[in-house]
């Protein structure tokens, strides 16, 4: 009885490539696309924090405005820079895997690594300062309830201390933050991740796994992070730098 | 057994037909391999929207423009993220589609909840 | 030349390939993770069942003189969340899709093996600390964890019961995830899209949801949870935020995912129609593309929950109407199946019969549904039992009939085994009956005016609560039936051949038990999805009973 099916040929067996595929094509293929479709996964995650930031700006305006401006504009901009530098040397770190250039490719990922940390750190620079503030809503902090100094009005302009316009309330700017550590919290839990994620991939780069045949996960990798990239692109306006025109005195 | 089904769709298959998953080719082929350049150039570019966004959000511009600035803003930064560092001027169909469909849903659960809120002071109590 | 290779039932397959507790918890075969699957889910819906007893129990006299209140609102929560979370959204897709999803494209295997596996750990996990929760005190606030008594009045384990679900989140996208992946990248040569079975495409819609809705429960489960423990936030009114911001959320999901219990029922009940008629699909495109249409659709439709929720009524009527609207793709779909059936060469067998009774039961859910689109019908209606009769049609009478009748007819391909086709027949007519029993009567009470989550109610909606009581014993006892003898099959069960009931589908042109690759070679497709021989070509009619071979 001949065979009806034809087997099809297995490519010669690259060492990474798993049983269940027919090839490296199709092995690369699957994986960038199923990190894609993780990735929607996570717009549709932040995505409810948005339009619930959406809202609530809406309904609170100035307490909002309030709230954003007693950020530190400096170090949320300076995290962005840090950011978009991440992202470069996480590009060149996948281009230096695709060209050959293994050395280059762990310094790269070292480097996006590095700046992730520092974004870390300079996040908890600012949660510490919240803390100090007491800034940190509700009962987050057993003890240390929200309960921000509050300046007064004609009282030489003090930065620890928050402007309140007239008939804004404490609560509502109580809120502005809950969805602010919200967000950023969130998104900093990714960037963990994402590190943790970058040292595996650091790990067998040193290893030599990757080449210019078969560098999908770093690829893969790269994506996660340009993603959370993106989050914060779009968290640092809206967060920081919602009303600082209305801000009197800088 | 096989009476109860068609002999004839059964039939040895002999040409060359593979599914577009089995194409033996080099590696690489279906890859692109952005230059350098244009990751730098789009690194400027974004250093650039970010240091606009910083400068425009002290200047008053009226309205709900200062927001509207800072998210169009936002938006070119974030599209070429996506097209340049992620690759996806240079990817499938299959993967401009992914995307478009994420952008999309977010748009729906965004719109469809604003409709709500939006349209509540409409109505006035009898 | 007719050339299948009629396979042969090899000493080894997936079940005795490799012996040992380890080989199955640390296996990455989807069909031993779908069979892993299926004793877990099986055992949730055991649980959640005892819930359902102890309320129809309670629900036989008017007064509360079984449990206290406060104990009635843990069982109806707690049948909810079980039988929603942890048994009818994984049910079909973790188990047959699992199962059968590579190889009616000819893989071997999902995209993601580790995942697959992965998902059911965090299933596990997702199922233990629920029920810890459950164990510890339970949960009172309804399935549906409304705002401001989730986050700020009761004093149940809240937290514990969302980072269950939080976590159980993570099993439904991974899974989902697998399969679109997998659709897109692994069909066998020649498998193009219009020769995919309808279940795949099923599970290919489901998918879809799966991934773009399960995310939005997921953070409003998080902000829910920290907004409990932290007292402050967005969904209560006394802090300044706005509970209907949280059923929003909490709907954008929850409406999207009947249809990720639903969808998959009806990619079983294609291939039942379909295959017990002996007859190409009428309109497959249709079928296919209704699919993807209530996926799509679905994600439009959240607000009809919220109708009588102080949403603007302008918003309400655009969901009135794309609730209309959802129901069409549906509709085509019910009558693209009777369609099928005209004419057909139709086999009565157990499969079938839970088939047809989706066809009826669905129907009734799905046309109570348009009652319940309509504004002014849902204000009048709205929180009563006409409610609970819908979805349990639906949920019930829809997805559970699809999940019950697609085990049996792919029962020997998993087990090797057939099934018992009379008592087979038996129980699928006393769920019939004990169903219909049990739920026509609710949509009576509802419309008079019973309102659900009661436990008491006035004297005169008594015989109705009886008539359901007594309904569901007759469901209870129908539903036990097949566990009994669809394990004994495992041990004193006919062995089955490849293909017992003779079809065309790929799934059939491998042994029964598979090998755990699936397929001797990548097979290459040049049929399309349902080729039958034409009727009078058929020799072999009604019956399909294989040679009982000698194990």
């Amino acid at each position: 009885m001949t065979e009806s099916h034809i087997a099809t040929e297995h490519a010669a067996g690259h060492p990474a490539l798993q049983h269940h595929f027919e090839n490296m094509e199709q092995q690369r293929e699957a994986g960038t696309l199923g990190m894609w479709v993780f990735l929607v996964t996570e717009i549709m995650f932040f995505g409810g924090m948005f339009l619930a930031y959406m809202l609530f700006r809406s309904a609170y305006p100035g307490a909002f405005v309030a709230g954003s401006n007693h950020l530190d504009i400096n170090l949320g901009a300076i995290n962005t820079g840090v950011l978009i530098v991440s992202s470069l040397t996480m590009a060149l770190a996948v281009y230096s895997t695709q060209v050959g250039q293994r050395g280059m490719a762990v310094v790269f990922l070292i480097a996006t690594m590095v700046l992730g940390l520092t974004f870390l750190g300079i996040k908890s620079v600012e949660y510490r300062d919240k803390y100090r503030d007491s800034l940190v809503p509700g009962r987050l902090i057993p003890g240390r309830p929200f309960h921000p100094a509050v300046q007064e009005h004609g009282a030489p302009n003090d930065p620890h201390k928050l402007h309140l316009p007239e008939g804004e309330s404490v609560k509502h700017v109580e809120l502005f933050y809950w969805i602010y550590f919200a967000l950023t919290g969130v998104h900093a839990l990714h960037m963990i991740i994402g590190i943790g994620l970058l040292s595996f991939m650091l790990y067998f780069s040193l290893r030599g796994r990757y080449s210019p045949e078969y560098h999908a996960p770093i690829e893969i990798s790269g994506l996660y992070w340009h993603f959370v990239d993106i989050v914060w692109i779009f968290l640092f306006p809206l967060l920081y730098l919602l009303g600082r025109h209305l801000e009197h005195g800088g | 057994m096989e009476t109860a089904i068609r002999h004839s769709s059964f039939t040895i298959y002999h040409s060359i037909y593979h599914s577009p998953f089995t194409i033996h080719h080099l590696p690489n082929m279906s890859e692109h391999i952005v230059s350098r350049k244009i990751y730098f150039a789009i690194f400027g570019a974004l250093m650039v929207g970010t240091a606009a966004t910083v400068g425009a959000a002290f200047i008053d511009l009226g309205g709900h423009l200062n927001t509207v600035l800072a998210l169009t803003i936002a938006v070119i930064k974030a599209t070429l993220v996506v097209l340049y560092f992620m690759h996806v001027r240079y990817s499938s169909r299959l993967t401009w589609v992914i995307v478009g469909s994420g952008l999309f849903w977010l748009g729906i659960m965004f719109a469809l909840t604003l409709s709500d809120y939006w349209s509540r002071n409409w109505i006035t109590p009898f | 030349m007719g050339t299948f290779t009629k396979p042969t039932a090899p000493r080894v397959n997936y079940i005795n390939a490799e012996h040992g507790l380890k080989s199955w918890l640390l296996t990455k075969d989807h069909k031993r993770i779908a069979l892993l699957y299926l004793g877990s889910i099986s055992f949730f819906f055991f649980i959640g069942s005892l819930y359902a007893i102890a309320i129809r129990l309670e629900l036989l006299t008017p007064q509360g003189d079984l449990v206290q209140s406060s104990t009635y609102n843990k069982m109806f929560t707690q049948h909810g969340i079980i039988m929603v979370f942890f048994f009818l959204i994984p049910s079909i897709p973790a188990t047959l899709g699992n199962f059968l999803v590579p190889m009616m494209i000819g893989a071997k295997d999902l995209a993601f093996p580790r995942l697959n596996l992965l998902s059911w750990y965090i299933y596990i996990a997702g199922g233990l600390i629920t029920i810890y929760a459950l164990l510890a005190g339970g949960v009172d606030t309804g399935w549906t964890f409304y705002t401001p008594y989730s986050t700020t009045f009761s004093n149940s384990y809240v937290v514990a019961t969302g980072l269950g679900i939080f976590i159980n989140g993570f099993s439904s996208i991974l899974t989902g995830l697998n399969f679109i992946v997998t659709i897109h990248t692994m069909r066998a040569p020649g498998m193009t899209w219009y020769r995919l079975p309808l279940f795949i495409w099923a599970h290919y819609a489901t998918s879809l949801v799966m991934v773009l809705g399960t995310p939005v429960i997921a953070i409003t489960i998080l902000l829910l949870a920290f907004e409990r423990l932290a007292h402050v936030g967005i969904f209560d009114p006394a802090l300044g935020g706005d509970p209907v911001l949280f059923q929003h959320l909490f709907w954008f999901y929850s409406h999207p995912a009947v249809y990720i219990m639903v969808l998959p029922s009806m990619g079983v009940v294609s291939e039942l129609i379909a295959n017990f008629s002996r007859k190409n699909i009428f309109g497959y495109k249709f079928v296919a593309f209704s699919s993807l249409a209530i996926a799509v659709f679905g994600f439009l439709v959240w607000g009809h929950h919220l109708f009588v929720a102080s949403q603007s009524v302008y918003a309400g009527m655009i969901f009135s109407f794309l609730s209309f609207a959802v129901a069409i793709p549906s509709a085509i779909k019910v009558f693209n199946w009777t369609a099928t059936l005209y004419r057909g060469s139709i086999s009565w067998d157990t499969p079938m019969l839970y088939a047809l009774g989706f066809i009826g039961l669905f129907t009734v859910g799905g046309m109570t549904g348009l009652f319940l689109a309509s504004l002014a019908v849902d204000v009048h209606v709205s929180d009563t039992y006409f409610i609970v009769a819908h979805f349990h049609f639906i949920m019930v009478g829809g997805a559970l009939f699809g999940y019950l009748g697609g085990l049996h007819y792919w029962w020997p391909k998993i087990s090797g085994r057939m099934y018992p086709e009379g008592w087979g027949r038996f129980s699928a007519l006393i769920v019939f009956v004990g169903f219909n029993l049990t739920f026509l009567p609710q949509f009576v009470l509802g419309y008079l005016g019973m309102p659900r989550r009661y436990h008491v109610y006035p004297p005169e909606f008594q015989v109705l609560h009886v008539l359901s009581t007594a309904g569901a014993s007759i469901l209870g006892v129908g539903l036990l039936i097949p566990l009994f003898y669809l394990i004994w099959t495992l041990r004193y069960g006919p062995v089955a051949e490849a293909n017992p009931w003779h079809l065309p589908g790929l799934e059939w042109r491998t042994s029964s038990p598979p090998p755990t690759e699936n397929f001797e070679s990548t097979p290459i497709v040049t049929w399309e999805a349902y080729e039958f021989a034409p009727v009078e070509e058929l020799k072999v009619i009604g019956k399909f009973r294989p040679e009982a071979e000698k194990a």
